[in-house]
């Protein structure tokens, strides 16, 4: 077994630290309180090739590996939540499902404009009675001559407000499909924008399909595949979430230990206090335990087999040590972690919807529990 | 043992509830977005006898006691915990120093126009180097004949933005410290010297005012010194014991109301073909939020009985801070989590519950000083004495 880094992983890894700590730390507060993600953050971030991480060159992507993927997404989580997930939305779910299922009509179409941040990616599978149970979408694909129409509504798009191509699910005479629904396409209309505890700088939308009229060329993987594409795409997501988790906890951490050792009360820096040194301890135990489960599970991806266990393993992990770890760390700063000008109350709302976001914790359980059950020749539903 | 209410508090409950559903229910989401405090709601409850809940009737109050006062916090926590942020810090800690300590002309003067709610009140404890240590204050106050002058200032004060009246406790010499160095004023805060400096920002709770005061030659003349100079650190402690109760009983409405939002969701919304009552998932959270909640209501109204029989209850006050806000933290995470989407959108008051339960692991005594509390309490009986 090997944990060490390779050069270009340490070389990345602090490339990643170095620009989530110049261009986005700065701002993670004013751009959570307006509730925005300007323009330029994402931009840069297309310059640096965060944009396409995982792409080919080819398609001017930076080829990261799975474990230097996982450290970007890291790394920009230490700074702002928002910023990592909106990224990890466009990559994950959206370019590499287009790269995994794509034609190469479709990928050259849409790949190294998606690289650039010409266009940015949104996941469109939820509706209002199809959360957990996604399978159980009512959004119809009917074909039309060349064309298909599609029908439906969904919620929680992510990126929705700012994307210009949305990755739709719909139901077709075969099955779920996948489709690539240009902003522009006719009948696409975003709507609604959630107005969330955590994650404020990211976009969750409400999207209306009315005779969205899109070419049937546009499906992405065969027909009846969708449901294939939508759950590689969230196995991949939940790598990026667990990412994310490691990254906002350890942030907190950092951010919470350094309060305790200027903090002091009773004559001391709180840091002296057991108390206060148990919640540090604990909180580092379970972030250095979700970091190698989330490399491992990264470098797993890239293997090529089947990750889909692990993939919720490290999800419902992530999540977990994300929301303890944030939860202990208001408590180490006291009255100031509940003041929105400290970064801790941001931090705390911005972890407890990982339990949430791709897919809540329970179901992650279920998918664990199949696994574990199919070794044994028993069959779980959901 | 008797563990019914009376009929007279079984009829206060009623006439709370109906006026928290009416009142209080309709701006609860719209005093967090705007971010203010609803003066109406104070006055409102001033007027319909309920800010003096637990005060004798001849300082305007109720007279229904502790119980009584409990049933209030836990009706509102039920329906906003700004507003029962407000009570408490207005009955609870502000208006009870005096109903402790105060002399018979100080209650006439302060304690009935609070008791009417025709004034607020704050507690001026907590400073910015003096906050689960509270005995490190900083703010002097100086005899000057018939007047002590004040400087100094407190922080994260509950009410401190609006309040009438403030409780302020100050270091008076500071050679003897807590042990008969600090004292307790009442402070009105029209008089000269005194400012609202900031008024701060919050993840929740935000139709409350949490502010930082400053003194600045505030003269206090001496008829508004609260209870013995140099005994004012027990005062304090006295009121946080009775405000550390009902803020127990305010988590236990938050709690309950988180477990009727999840009862209510987990029939209505199905998924897999089945409502999600049948998911064991969500079964085992309903429990487990019932069996604490249980658990909670016992303690929070065995210590209210202590209280109005007179008995000791200082340790289980501590007791019922700690677990209770740890048992609505833990009931709205579940009842957030079974509601999915709709649990972290604004749109929806679980959202809010879960960001205004966080603050009550932490102020009006962190958990970890309840824990040293009670743990000191413990030892102290085995003839160990413990410090934090």
């Amino acid at each position: 077994m090997e944990f060490a880094l390779s050069e270009d992983q340490r070389m990345f890894r602090n490339m990643f630290r170095d620009f989530a700590a110049k261009e986005i730390a700065p701002r993670a507060e004013e751009i959570d309180h307006e509730e925005t993600l300007p323009q330029d953050i994402l931009r840069k971030a297309a310059n640096q090739g965060f944009l396409g991480a995982t792409l080919p060159e080819k398609y001017f992507g930076a080829e990261l590996d799975g474990v230097s993927y996982a450290m970007l997404i890291e790394a920009l989580a230490g700074a702002c939540v928002s910023v990592a997930l909106t990224v990890a939305t466009h990559v994950s779910l959206v370019a590499m499902s287009i790269l995994e299922h794509g034609t190469d009509a479709q990928k050259d179409e849409w790949l190294e404009a998606m690289a650039a941040g010409e266009v940015i990616g949104a996941f469109a599978l939820t509706e209002p009675e199809a959360g957990s149970d996604g399978q159980a979408i009512a959004t119809r694909a009917t074909p039309d001559g060349d064309d298909v129409l599609l029908n439906g509504v969904k919620v929680w798009v992510g990126n929705g407000e700012i994307a210009g191509l949305f990755l739709v699910f719909a139901k077709g005479p075969e099955g779920i499909d996948a489709y690539l629904v240009p902003r522009d396409a006719p009948g696409l209309t975003v709507g609604y924008r959630e107005p969330t505890l955590g994650l404020r700088s990211m976009f969750f939308n409400t999207v209306y399909l009315e005779d969205c009229q899109v070419p049937s060329a546009n499906r992405l993987g065969g027909a009846g595949e969708g449901w294939t594409v939508a759950q590689k795409a969230l196995d991949r997501f939940a790598i990026a979430v667990a990412a994310a988790g490691l990254g906002v906890a350890a942030d907190a951490v950092d951010v919470a230990a350094q309060f305790a050792t200027e903090r002091v009360q009773f004559g001391v820096p709180i840091a002296k206090k057991q108390a206060i040194q148990n919640y540090i301890a604990e909180a580092h135990i379970e972030v250095e335990a979700l970091r190698y489960l989330v490399y491992r599970t990264a470098w797993l991806a890239d293997q090529g087999r089947d990750f889909s266990a692990e993939a919720s393993v490290v999800k419902a992990f992530g999540a977990r040590v994300a929301r303890n770890v944030t939860n202990r760390m208001v408590q180490v700063m006291g009255g100031y972690g509940f003041m929105e000008d400290y970064p801790m109350a941001r931090k705390y709302r911005d972890a407890r919807m990982l339990g949430l976001v791709g897919g809540p914790t329970e179901l992650h359980y279920v998918r664990v529990a199949q696994h574990i059950f199919a070794e044994r020749d028993l069959e779980i539903t959901p | 043992m008797d563990f019914t209410f009376s009929p007279e508090h079984q009829a206060l409950r009623r006439m709370i509830r109906e006026f928290a559903e009416n009142e209080v229910a309709p701006l609860a989401a719209e005093i967090d977005r705007e971010h203010r405090v609803p003066i109406e709601t104070m006055r409102k409850l001033g007027e319909i006898g309920l800010l003096g809940v637990c005060f004798p009737q001849e300082y305007g109050g109720m007279g229904a006691g502790e119980t009584g006062y409990c049933i209030l916090m836990e009706e509102l926590g039920r329906i906003c915990t700004s507003t029962a942020t407000n009570v408490g810090a207005h009955i609870g800690i502000g208006a009870m120093a005096i109903y402790l300590d105060g002399n018979e002309e100080q209650k006439r003067k302060y304690l009935t126009p609070l008791a009417r709610g025709e004034k607020i009140a704050a507690f001026g404890l907590t400073e910015a180097n003096a906050g689960s240590d509270a005995a490190n204050i900083r703010t002097r106050a100086v005899r000057e004949g018939d007047s002590w002058i004040l400087d100094g200032g407190k922080v994260f004060i509950t009410n401190g933005g609006y309040a009438d009246i403030v409780t302020v406790l100050a270091v008076t010499d500071p050679a003897l410290g807590p042990r008969g160095g600090i004292t307790a004023f009442i402070v009105e805060t029209q008089w000269e010297g005194f400012k609202v400096a900031r008024e701060e920002d919050k993840m929740g709770i935000r139709g409350t005012s949490t502010a930082e005061l400053v003194f600045e030659e505030l003269r206090v003349p001496h008829e508004n010194v609260l209870g013995k100079v140099g005994e004012g650190f027990v005062t304090f402690m006295k009121a946080l014991d009775m405000g550390r109760l009902t803020l127990g009983a305010a988590c236990l409405g938050g709690a309950q109301a988180a477990l009727e939002w999840a009862i209510r969701w987990a029939k209505t919304r199905n998924q897999f073909g089945v409502a999600l009552a049948h998911k064991q998932s969500v079964q085992w959270m309903i429990a487990n939020m019932a069996t604490e909640i249980e658990a909670l209501r016992s303690l929070v109204y065995r210590v209210a009985w202590l209280v109005d029989t007179g008995r000791p209850f200082s340790q289980l006050a501590a007791m019922c801070k700690m677990y209770g806000s740890e048992v609505a933290s833990r009931a709205i995470d579940m009842a957030l989590q079974i509601h999915g989407g709709l649990g972290v959108t604004r749109d929806f008051p679980i959202e809010r519950a879960f960001r205004d339960a966080r603050i009550a692991e932490i102020f009006e005594g962190t958990n970890e000083i309840q824990r040293i509390v009670i743990a000191a309490n413990i030892f102290r009986q085995h003839g160990v004495r413990i410090r934090p």
